[in-house]
């Protein structure tokens, strides 16, 4: 572990490139999805479902925190966003399972608005904006845990 | 830096996809639902419509609401205003979609109002006590009679009405001719047949102000 007042030094050359890459596409991942969740709420007026927004707390911030270890790389950032990232899969995960009917929605905390087992939208036939979550949120956590990996070698 | 273009040059693509897509999907929506209005214009207006103003007035608002949505109470003045400047020649008719929870109970209360001949005292009347009778975006219909209280209906007479199977048949016909119209939300309004092109007070006035420069020329 480096001290704490100092930032642990940045790998240099082409680690760090990479290392930069990594981060830089969790951040990609992360605007996407902020920018596709704000499309379905503000553009197509879906209101977002009590599940849909515990995601949404988790994800938005990313697109903000994500940046601000990018210049100059601080591979600290990974340490900022990951319990954002991790906490968002699990709403996600949560959301998912429950559309899919694998939990009841019973035990769902939906109170308000718009149930959370209602399916807007499903392509293929199993694509949908659950699993999309999901899936955006585990890649975040796949760069994020190789960039780790890459800075600490 | 090269890090830094790609990283202003990713933002900025994000960005025009999501502007060229929001573009895209309203130009479609708004062209959707003038299409439908064109095609079903018999589902604009039914004879069991509650009207107000002239009756040979040649601009028709028609306005498709909900008693306990609060957009449709804060645009209620406006709509009156419009109406009083123009006393002749605008007309409006309210059509009813109760996407409130429990909101078709405010809407059974309003026809049974309706024929003892105080319909628009009792929307008035509810309108201003909205927040007392809507709880969290859900119809407390217990709580309704006491902000009726002032209008001077017979309550047992409208207990009696408003479980009416006509009044009930009215409110499905509406909604039915909603969904046909591609009416998500409320208040909806269509003057002529337009649609407004975006959701606004300034976009409804335009309407009627063109409507009534096309039809009283003279």
């Amino acid at each position: 572990m480096a001290t704490r007042t100092q930032p642990p030094p940045a790998p240099a050359g082409t680690e760090h490139d990479r290392a930069w890459t990594l981060v830089f596409l969790a951040w990609l991942i992360a605007t996407a999805s902020t920018l596709g969740a704000l499309f379905f709420s503000e553009v197509m007026k879906l209101a977002p479902c009590e599940l849909c927004w515990w995601q949404r707390i988790f994800m938005f911030p990313l697109v903000l925190v994500l940046p601000a270890g990018l210049f100059p790389f601080d591979p600290r950032v990974v340490r900022y966003a990951m319990p954002l990232a991790l906490a968002g899969w699990g709403f996600a995960v949560f959301h998912w399972l429950l559309v899919m009917g694998v939990i009841p929605e019973s035990i769902g905390p939906c109170v308000r608005g718009v149930p959370c087992s209602e399916v807007t939208f499903e392509w293929l036939g199993f694509i949908n904006i659950p699993l999309l979550s999901v899936l955006a949120f585990s890649i975040i956590i796949v760069l994020l845990a190789l960039t780790h990996i890459k800075v600490s070698k | 830096m090269k890090q830094k273009t790609l990283f202003i040059l990713s933002a900025v693509i994000l960005l025009l996809v999501f502007a060229g897509a929001t573009l895209f999907y309203t130009s479609n929506k708004q062209e959707q639902t003038t299409e439908a209005v064109a095609l079903n214009q018999a589902n604009l207006l039914r004879m069991h419509s509650p009207t107000l103003g002239a009756a040979e007035a040649k601009v028709l608002i028609v306005e498709f609401f909900d008693p306990a949505c609060e957009t449709c109470r804060d645009f209620y003045p406006f709509v009156k205003q419009l109406m009083a400047a123009h006393p002749d020649h605008v007309r409006l008719a309210m059509r009813y979609t109760p996407f409130h929870e429990g909101s078709d109970h405010a809407v059974k209360v309003l026809e049974a109002a309706r024929r003892q001949g105080k319909y628009w005292e009792t929307l008035e009347a509810l309108y201003a006590a909205q927040e007392t009778w809507v709880i969290h975006h859900r119809v407390e219909p217990e709580r309704m009679w006491d902000a009726l209280a002032g209008v001077g209906l017979d309550m047992e007479r409208v207990r009696q009405d408003m479980n009416t199977p006509e009044i009930a048949a009215l409110i499905a016909q509406d909604m039915a001719d909603a969904e046909t119209l591609k009416v998500t939300k409320t208040p909806e309004f269509f003057v002529n047949g337009r649609p407004m092109p975006s959701f606004g007070y300034e976009q409804l006035q335009t309407l009627v102000e063109e409507a009534i420069a096309k039809n009283y020329r003279n």
